[in-house]
């Protein structure tokens, strides 16, 4: 962990910068991810149906340890935290890979740890999972809508729509109204759903009547591990949004530099340039409160249903405005399938809505930034 | 080298010899920086100890806590933040004991002479005219928008020495006296009422040539140094949670039920969260300083707290309802500081219009993290390598 000297005068403020064990992990997954997942391949496995690439995932989940960063060592992970898990996903947002690591290493992971140490066999089933899960060597997904948003009822129907990895999955978690329970794939139906965002497939997960899983926790601990799995998620998810932005941003840069119309390049004149300029801006923002969101998960500090609203709603529109400056920018090669700036848009557009929208989290803010409504 | 608890100690000891209740407040200034701790990463004996930036939180810390008077930084702040830096970095070792320790305790105000009527963004371009002769600069020409100079002592001024050169090229920086014959202020009344900026004029100023700082024809290459100290000081103060103007407008929405509307919720709150990440990249770009790792952050700050500040006083201002077609006061004054907090919303609305003008406008600062920061190309260019005297005005 980074410890800046203004941390041993004892102030309590947040770090917010990457230490260098943090840079040091970026580099290891940017260099694989720059191997393993190029853009190309990722547009071909999506026609092709499974934009998963199994063997990227072996390599980042169990062969880096990256699936167990969230989990102590004694439970079977690598005991790091949520500052290093952000960095993996702003690498996977940048790169723009398919992986379930949000739905699996995060979401699940968090839900699952909210209930480690429970006694006798419910507890045991979930040390069992968690470890699995952890190692890389199963996949754990969260059945409920990628939409369900922290501090609210999640729904608990029959059937679930809209569910993030569910195909991907080995193990779902089931919330029902009498507690959590985890379900194997195959006694689950899944039917596949035409995502926004083809990088992040959706199903429909629908339990045959008979088939109740493993209990693993009761109502009241059930209900509070999958708002702590759901808060998590948020505050990371910041993260991936980071990525995006910075990518779209760098792209877009780029681009304009060596595009040339009215003979010169398009990126020399100001009303680009400022946009530019006002992307960066936002993206330094984004960045600030993205680490402060992750630090206020991995220290457990009082302010982190704050922290993860106040990321979600900045993050979520920083990625969107630019991923949408990216293409509009890229004018008709941005409009192009060939070129990636549309998967960082349906990525970007579909976080946005992912774990609570910028406008249910302002909701939130109201009540815990004590900025009521009107009557 | 000294570290947190040598330096806690030291100040310990400091205080112990000099309790501030029974200590005259200037006395306790002039000592507080000849013991090295006004601003502890400055050299010994001018008002520091050689230590590292990032250390001066601890003895603020236990200055604050024992009660000590501070220097009143707002109203110095020219000084403080442009004049001092640009001195320490190209000052001599004779400029430097002369003017830091009077500017630091606040017995001295200074003000900056840079831009002239025909030459604001385009600072460069200026034509104020300094003349040399014997051992001074005879110095002619009219500076505008100068803040303090109605207070100040000093004044830090560019004035072009080589008409010939190409602009950036025959500009000399110098320290002025503002007592000195030949410096005229004039009051110039601004939107809000009141006159916190001056025009000056200057006719036939002496300056010695002591007083130069940096060499002849260097002159651009120093301002360098107080525009981008200038840029962070309006950017980089250091708040808590609605510690800025958003701290103000969140207090009228809690005690006045009665103004609410669904609209200026919405707004609100989005403010509120651009606030919040504002403060929050503010502190992580304090924290890159403190770890040695400046970022080009810097540059982004005040355009961003001068969105904000204009759109949440804005807001404000709207929420007020009827009290909000008033005005507070527009009788005529010299005020010694930018005074927010003390005056009404009518007046925080219009004084804010000047956070994205004064120390570069935002469309210049946009120009500069594009061109600096993001690489893009910089703007065709007419000026570069014609004599000043030659471009077009
Ligand atoms: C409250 C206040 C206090 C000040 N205090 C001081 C002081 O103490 N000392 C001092 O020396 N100065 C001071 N200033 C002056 C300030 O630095 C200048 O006003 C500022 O740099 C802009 O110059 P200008 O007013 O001549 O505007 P201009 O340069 O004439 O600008 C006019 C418009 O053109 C735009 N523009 C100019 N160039 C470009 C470009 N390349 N690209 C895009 N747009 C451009 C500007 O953004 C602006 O909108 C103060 C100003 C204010 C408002």
């Amino acid at each position: 962990m980074s410890t800046s000297p203004a941390k041993e005068v004892g102030t309590t403020e947040p770090d917010l910068l990457y230490s260098e064990a943090e840079a040091d992990l970026r580099a290891a997954v940017r260099d694989l991810l720059g191997d393993r997942a190029d853009l190309q391949a990722t547009l071909a496995g999506m026609e092709a149906g499974d934009p998963y690439d199994p063997a990227l995932w072996q390599a980042l989940a169990a062969g880096m340890g990256a699936a167990g960063l969230l989990v102590p060592e004694k439970l079977g992970g690598q005991g790091a935290s949520h500052r290093e898990a952000a960095v993996v996903l702003e690498e996977l947002g940048r790169a723009m890979a398919p992986a379930p690591y949000l739905t699996s290493s995060v979401i699940a992971t968090e839900t699952l740890l909210a209930l480690a140490g429970q006694a006798g066999p419910e507890g045991a089933a979930t040390a069992e999972l968690l470890a699995e899960t952890a190692a890389g060597r199963t996949v754990t997904v969260l059945a409920l809508p990628l939409s369900a948003s922290p501090g609210a009822e999640p729904p608990t129907g029959p059937a679930v729509t809209a569910v993030a990895d569910a195909r991907l999955a080995d193990v779902l978690l089931v919330y029902r109204p009498d507690g959590l329970y985890a379900v194997r794939r195959a006694d689950a139906q899944l039917t596949p759903q035409l995502a926004l965002d083809l990088t992040r497939p959706l199903a429909t997960v629908a339990i045959a009547g008979g088939t109740s899983g493993t209990r693993l926790a009761g109502t009241g601990t059930a209900r509070a591990a999958v708002q702590r799995g759901l808060l998590t998620g948020a505050g990371l998810l910041a993260s991936e949004q980071l990525g995006i932005a910075e990518w779209c941003l760098e792209e877009t840069v780029r681009y304009t530099r060596e595009r040339h119309q009215f003979n010169r390049p398009v990126g020399s004149f100001q009303a680009l340039k400022h946009r530019m300029a006002r992307l960066w801006l936002e993206v330094v923002n984004a960045r600030a409160a993205a680490r402060n969101a992750a630090d206020a998960l991995a220290t457990g500090s009082d302010d982190v249903a704050l922290a993860v609203s106040v990321a979600q709603a900045f993050c979520s529109r920083a990625a969107v405005h630019a991923a949408e400056e990216c293409v509009q920018l890229h004018a008709g090669i941005g409009m192009t399938w060939e070129h990636p700036a549309h998967l960082y848009l349906k990525r970007a557009k579909s976080d946005e809505l992912a774990l609570g929208t910028p406008g249910r989290h302002k909701e939130l803010l109201a009540a815990l930034a004590d900025l009521p409504a009107p009557r | 080298m000294t570290d947190a608890h040598e330096l806690r100690s030291r100040t310990r000891e400091f205080l112990a010899a000099r309790p501030p209740a029974g200590t005259d407040r200037a006395d306790f200034l002039k000592a507080r920086f000849d013991a090295g701790l006004a601003w502890v990463h400055y050299p010994p004996g001018l008002g520091g100890l050689g230590a590292p930036r990032t250390l001066q939180a601890v003895v603020d810390a236990e200055l604050a806590a024992a009660g000590a008077p501070d220097n009143d930084p707002r109203r110095i702040m020219i000084g403080l933040g442009m004049a001092a830096p640009t001195i320490l970095a190209y000052g001599t070792e004779e400029q430097k004991r002369r003017f830091l320790r009077p500017l630091w305790t606040g017995e001295e105000v200074w003000c900056q002479l840079f831009s002239e009527p025909g030459a604001g963004s385009d600072l460069a371009a200026l034509g104020t005219r300094a003349v040399r002769d014997g051992d001074d600069w005879v110095v002619t020409g009219q500076k505008v928008w100068t803040s303090s100079a109605h207070i100040a002592r000093w004044a830090i001024l560019i004035a072009r020495t080589d008409p010939d050169a190409p602009k950036h090229r025959g500009i000399t920086y110098f320290v002025c006296d503002m007592t000195d014959p030949g410096v005229e202020v004039r009051p110039l009344r601004q939107i809000t009422g009141e006159a916190e900026f001056n025009e000056v004029f200057l006719t036939g100023v002496r300056i010695p040539d002591a007083y130069r700082i940096g060499a002849v024809g260097e002159g651009w290459k120093v301002a360098q140094t107080t525009l981008m100290n200038e840029r962070v000081t309006i950017g980089g103060m250091r708040l808590p949670r609605e510690g800025g103007m958003i701290g103000l407008a969140a207090a009228t929405w809690r005690e006045r039920p009665e103004l609410r509307t669904h609209e200026l919720h919405r707004r609100l709150l989005d403010l509120w969260v651009d606030a919040e990440v504002a403060r929050l990249t503010a502190e992580r770009l304090r924290q890159q300083l403190a770890a040695g790792q400046p970022g080009p952050e810097g540059s982004g700050t005040k355009l961003v707290f001068a969105r904000l500040n204009q759109e949440i006083s804005s807001l404000e201002l709207e929420l007020r309802g009827e009290e909000g077609l008033l005005y507070d006061d527009w009788t005529m004054r010299r005020p010694e500081q930018v005074d927010f907090t003390g005056r009404d919303i009518g007046y925080r609305y219009l004084r804010t219009k000047g956070n994205s003008i004064e120390g570069g406008t935002s469309e210049v600062l946009l120009n500069i993290v594009a061109e600096r920061v993001l690489g893009l190309p910089a703007e065709p260019r007419t000026d570069k390598d014609v004599a000043w005297k030659d471009l077009a005005r």
